[in-house]
């Protein structure tokens, strides 16, 4: 059909079709002069990270070419690394991240695999509450889980406030949702035949869930993986508000908080603190961006 | 082919002795206690960490100070005398929608010139724009503090060779509302751009080939093809970030505490400086329980377009 409609537009279609490149050659051009703008724009604060993390404190404070370093220096990282401080924070927000990430999973695929596949009372409900559970800010409930927390240690004796592990119980509430929203649409896109079939051949729920649902959606699970780690790895209210001793803190936190004594800022150690917290996520989006993108996307496009 | 090897399987089986299409029909009758149990993690974790919460803050909200007496509406009452309150109010519409604005545009220019970068330096150019959003905001929002500092801002280093002035970023009501809100596009427009550009993927190139057959210009174009066409997707990504910027906490925390003078403080920020730091927790939660409203009805529209997309799948 186009063919034909080229062929007899004859001559005068050539010079249109040279416009259109050309177009096209320009739009190239123009976009890649944008996206570079765009570029310097999005990596300055990191590339000015690692410029300030180079740097001495006497260069510093000497105030010179700042986009520059003149002699550049490992030691804001040796001394980060070297300090037991520091490695407490890393190794409380490893700790954390690594359990939520677990019990993250552990809740959310047995419900989605329910949610997905087993029709029952108030099913479809749920999948909407999941959903709207997901909408609600860590914002709106920090005062009272703080008081929940305070009212439960009271009652108890059990010392919730001030210790790193009752993180590893409130941050499933941002994880799980979202994580189970996404593995609903990755387990809900597998052919229903497949299942079946394994119930026919005398399969048991949990060996579907394993054997099948686990295996075939793994690009999902991945992406809910790499979700509920960069979420907990990165949350700050809640550490902020639930714990306060310098042993208890996580990175964030501890960065923010003991890195800035007063009014003396030492930016090297603050900078290089910054870039070793957020090492962990940008490895695993280096590594995982395809997974990375597809949980990203998976909450919009998955429905 | 599979449809009838599935339906000749069903009557097979069913032919079979009847015992084991009875304990099949067994099987099904536990599914849903089976769905319950599974479920059940879930259900009690939404139930005990974010229902009750949500519903707990309500009550905490009615408190008087040492939270021993009821005192009902007055912790609102109060709210609405104190000037600081307005000012929030205000402050958070600005920040939550200038920054929603400017994180979609951006977003959707951006994405239009991914789109038009070939193959695999596309892939090079996309992973190098999302790199704001990949880093924990806490982090980030230190560098640009930095960047923000009054004495060594390595941003009025670089103006002073233009022969502007240093600007106080963060000193001044003006520029530091702006560099909050500049720190939530920077940080924020990336996830529009991928959003965006997931989207414009999802496109068919034969309507741009039409358009342009039929002699449409590049803005005919974006209004009559890419914008319905993306329609959806700019619903639930706007809405959805409203939500997230409205409740934003880490960046104005970090880079401002609120000053100067209370002025940059979003709901979420106040709430904390009220409620955590000066542990007048009934009133924190009375600030924060503000934000509900424009959540809800952030949530009611996303839910919607949600079901509506299901509905088409």
């Amino acid at each position: 059909m186009s063919t034909l409609a080229i062929d007899k537009a004859g001559p005068s279609r050539k010079v249109k079709l040279g416009s259109m490149s050309r177009d096209r050659t320009w739009a190239l051009r123009w976009s890649y002069f944008f996206l570079v703008l765009f570029a310097i724009f999005f990596l300055t604060p990191p590339v000015y990270m690692l410029i300030t993390s180079l740097k001495s404190s006497a260069e510093i404070s000497a105030a010179t070419n700042p986009w520059w370093v003149f002699h550049p220096t490992l030691a804001n990282y040796v001394e980060l690394l070297t300090s037991n401080q520091f490695l407490r924070f890393f190794w409380n927000s490893a700790m954390i991240s690594i359990t939520v990430v677990i019990v993250t999973m552990l809740i959310s695929i047995p419900a989605a695999f329910a949610l997905a596949r087993m029709k029952f009372w108030g099913s479809a409900t749920l999948a909407t509450g999941v959903f709207l559970t997901y909408l609600i800010p860590d914002s709106l409930l920090f005062i009272p889980l703080f008081k929940m927390l305070a009212v439960v240690q009271e009652f108890t004796g059990i010392t919730l406030l001030n210790r790193w592990y009752v993180l590893v119980f409130i941050y499933p509430t941002l994880t799980v949702p979202f994580c189970t929203w996404i593995m609903i649409g990755y387990f809900a896109s597998i052919p229903k035949e497949l299942d079946e079939a394994a119930l026919i051949d005398g399969a048991s729920w949990l060996q579907t869930l394993t054997r099948i649902f686990i295996p075939v959606a793994l690009p999902g699970l991945i992406a809910a993986t790499i979700f509920a780690f960069t979420v907990s790895w990165a949350q700050f209210l809640y550490p902020l508000v639930f714990t306060t001793s310098i042993d208890q803190l996580v990175l964030p936190v501890g960065i923010t908080t003991t890195l800035i004594k007063g009014d003396v800022f030492n930016w090297g150690q603050i900078m290089t603190g910054a870039l070793l917290g957020a090492a962990p996520p940008l490895i695993i989006y280096a590594f995982l961006m395809d997974y990375y993108i597809a949980g990203l996307t998976a909450g919009a496009t998955k429905g | 082919m599979a449809d009838v090897v599935v339906e000749q399987g069903r009557l097979a089986r069913a032919a079979r002795p009847r015992k084991k299409s009875a304990s099949l029909r067994h099987v099904m009758g536990r599914k849903s206690t089976v769905a319950f149990f599974l479920t059940l993690p879930l259900i009690l974790l939404i139930a005990l960490l974010v229902l009750y919460p949500a519903f707990y803050s309500l009550y905490l909200a009615t408190l008087n100070k040492a939270m021993t007496k009821f005192v009902g509406l007055s912790n609102f009452t109060f709210l609405f005398k104190r000037e600081t309150f307005w000012m929030v109010v205000k402050q958070s519409c600005i920040f939550a929608v200038t920054a929603v604005i400017f994180k979609a545009l951006i977003g959707f220019i951006v994405a239009h010139f991914v789109h038009n970068i070939p193959g695999k330096k596309q892939r090079k150019w996309r992973g190098m724009l999302l790199v704001p959003w990949v880093i924990p905001p806490a982090m980030s929002t230190l560098a640009w503090l930095w960047l923000f500092d009054p004495s060594y801002s390595a941003f009025n280093y670089t103006l002073s060779f233009f022969g502007v002035g240093p600007i106080p970023w963060l000193g001044d009501a003006f520029w530091a509302r702006f560099s909050v809100i500049l720190v939530n596009v920077w940080y924020g427009a990336p996830f529009f751009l991928i959003m965006y550009l997931a989207a414009l993927k999802s496109v068919p190139d034969q309507l741009y080939e039409a358009a342009s057959i039929d002699g449409a210009n590049w803005w005919q174009k974006i209004w009559h093809i890419t914008l319905p066409m993306m329609r959806n997707i700019i619903a639930i990504t706007t809405l959805f970030s409203l939500i997230v910027t409205f409740a934003n906490f880490d960046i104005v925390r970090i880079l401002t505490s609120g000053g100067p003078l209370d002025q940059t403080h979003l709901f979420a920020t106040w709430a904390f400086q009220v409620g955590i730091q000066s542990s007048d927790i009934p009133l924190g939660a009375c600030v924060s329980l503000f934000m509900v409203p424009i959540l809800a009805v952030a949530a009611v529209f996303i839910l919607r377009d949600v079901n509506k997309r299901g509905n088409e799948a």
